[in-house]
């Protein structure tokens, strides 16, 4: 049996703990809150960026000059995979929740007889997909050190996606993150950036410009060159920045969670310490007592 | 006159959003005013000022590049980067001169020498109307 101060012990060590995940939540709760403006102040910007280039791909619809990113390679062969984590742990089941809906995806597709590529974004991704899909993954982005989440980073990431879609190593590409819907809830999400895949429908969008085609300055080819890379990026930010305020709101409920079971723990090992002294001081007495007696 | 919608959103935030006469935007070719009714469009952007006429009264923003599209719903204005120009940070904008003036002096020549000094004039010009209104 353990004794009496082995259990002091083991209850301040887990004061210790409480008062640490406590102090993780009240930073996560803190981080939320910008994250979460962040992410809703984003929102406005991929929105209309979709809707404009959704009205544009509806004019461009079936032209053979349609560029690639747009219009896809017309194969699914190669499918890559984009898998945006976070740096670090203790957030719940935010990590796993992602690689979860990615490697049944992964499976399913290598089931089908395609080929998987995987881009990892973030660490703990990578840490959880490298033990089984160590061949897949080509290659890993780590956004550590990274305080402030702007435009830049996802800028990165796309023109990367980019060049391997240049280089004809892929055919689709899926992004996956975690798309923060509150503190308590975050809904990991698959969505489709190559080709990418509209809200409103292409036939909609011709419909609403009364079958009318733009006119673009300059050339369409330039803009579209460009815009295409533009709407990439756009996408990866918004997955990057729904990521954070999800990460932040996972980590926020999970230490909640700790720092209630930490109370709960040092609840019942305050009780047991407690009537195990008592035990003792009982014992000692009835030695004493039975001592005397034997006098 | 006739009034139209006009949204101007940047990554960091939807800045505006309402019913405007007419809108000037920097266009890569050339500046260009927008007023209800015009024809589909999409352009690119510029570095830039950015001239919102609303009921008579104008606002000026600078847009740091980006795209406009002009349809029947109105006009939307993707900025990269966008502030109104009493906000405008303009140590923001000396630190990328200063930083383009040292990329310009390492790159080869080309194209994208050839983008980049054109680039950094838009950027001086900027820098210029801004210092003019200042010292109003």
């Amino acid at each position: 049996m353990a004794s009496l101060k082995d259990m002091r012990n083991r209850i301040a060590s887990t004061k210790a703990t409480q008062k640490i995940t406590k102090a993780m939540q009240m930073v996560a709760a803190s981080k939320l809150r910008r994250a979460q403006v962040a992410a809703e102040a984003a929102r406005p910007y991929a929105e209309h960026m979709d809707k404009v280039l959704g009205n544009i791909a509806g004019s461009v619809a079936g032209l053979d000059s349609a560029p690639k990113l747009l219009a896809g390679t017309g194969g699914d062969q190669v499918q890559l995979l984009v898998v945006c984590t976070a740096e670090r742990g203790l957030c719940g089941a935010f990590n796993s929740s992602i690689v979860r809906l990615a490697r049944d995806k992964a499976r399913a597709l290598m089931a089908e007889g395609k080929e998987v590529k995987i881009l990892c974004v973030g660490r703990k991704g990578y840490d959880q997909l490298r033990r089984l899909f160590e061949k897949q993954i080509i290659e890993t982005i780590e956004l550590r050190g990274v305080r402030n989440l702007e435009f830049q980073h996802a800028e990165k990431i796309a023109q990367r996606i980019v060049e391997l879609f240049d280089a004809g190593a892929f055919d689709i590409a899926t992004l996956f993150f975690s798309r923060f819907k509150s503190v308590i809830s975050q809904i990991p999400t698959a969505q489709q950036i190559i080709p990418p895949v509209f809200a409103t429908e292409a036939g909609d969008a011709a419909d609403h410009m009364g079958g009318a085609a733009y006119e673009y300055e300059p050339e369409e080819e330039d803009i579209l060159s460009d815009l295409l890379p533009r709407n990439l990026a756009v996408q990866v930010f918004r997955a990057l920045l729904e990521n954070a305020a999800s990460e932040q709101g996972a980590r926020m409920s999970a230490m909640d969670n700790a720092t209630r079971n930490a109370g709960e723990m040092i609840r019942k090992q305050t009780l047991i310490y407690n009537r195990t002294r008592q035990a003792m001081i009982t014992k000692e007495l009835i030695e004493i007592i039975s001592g005397a007696e034997a006098l | 006159m006739a009034n139209f919608h006009f949204n101007l959103v940047s990554p960091a935030k939807l800045l505006f959003s309402g019913d405007v006469t007419q809108v000037d935007v920097p266009g890569l070719e050339g500046d260009f005013g927008v007023l209800a009714g015009h024809a589909p469009m999409v352009s690119s952007l510029r570095p830039g000022i950015l001239t919102v006429h609303v009921n008579g009264t104008q606002e000026q923003m600078v847009v740091l590049g980006g795209f406009a599209e002009v349809s029947a719903a109105g006009l939307t204005v993707l900025a990269d980067l966008a502030t109104s120009v009493g906000d405008f940070d303009r140590d923001l904008l000396k630190t990328r001169i200063s930083n383009m003036e040292e990329s310009v002096k390492q790159m080869e020549p080309g194209n994208a020498l050839d983008r980049a000094i054109e680039r950094l004039d838009h950027y001086y010009k900027i820098d210029s109307h801004l210092a003019g209104t200042a010292m109003h």
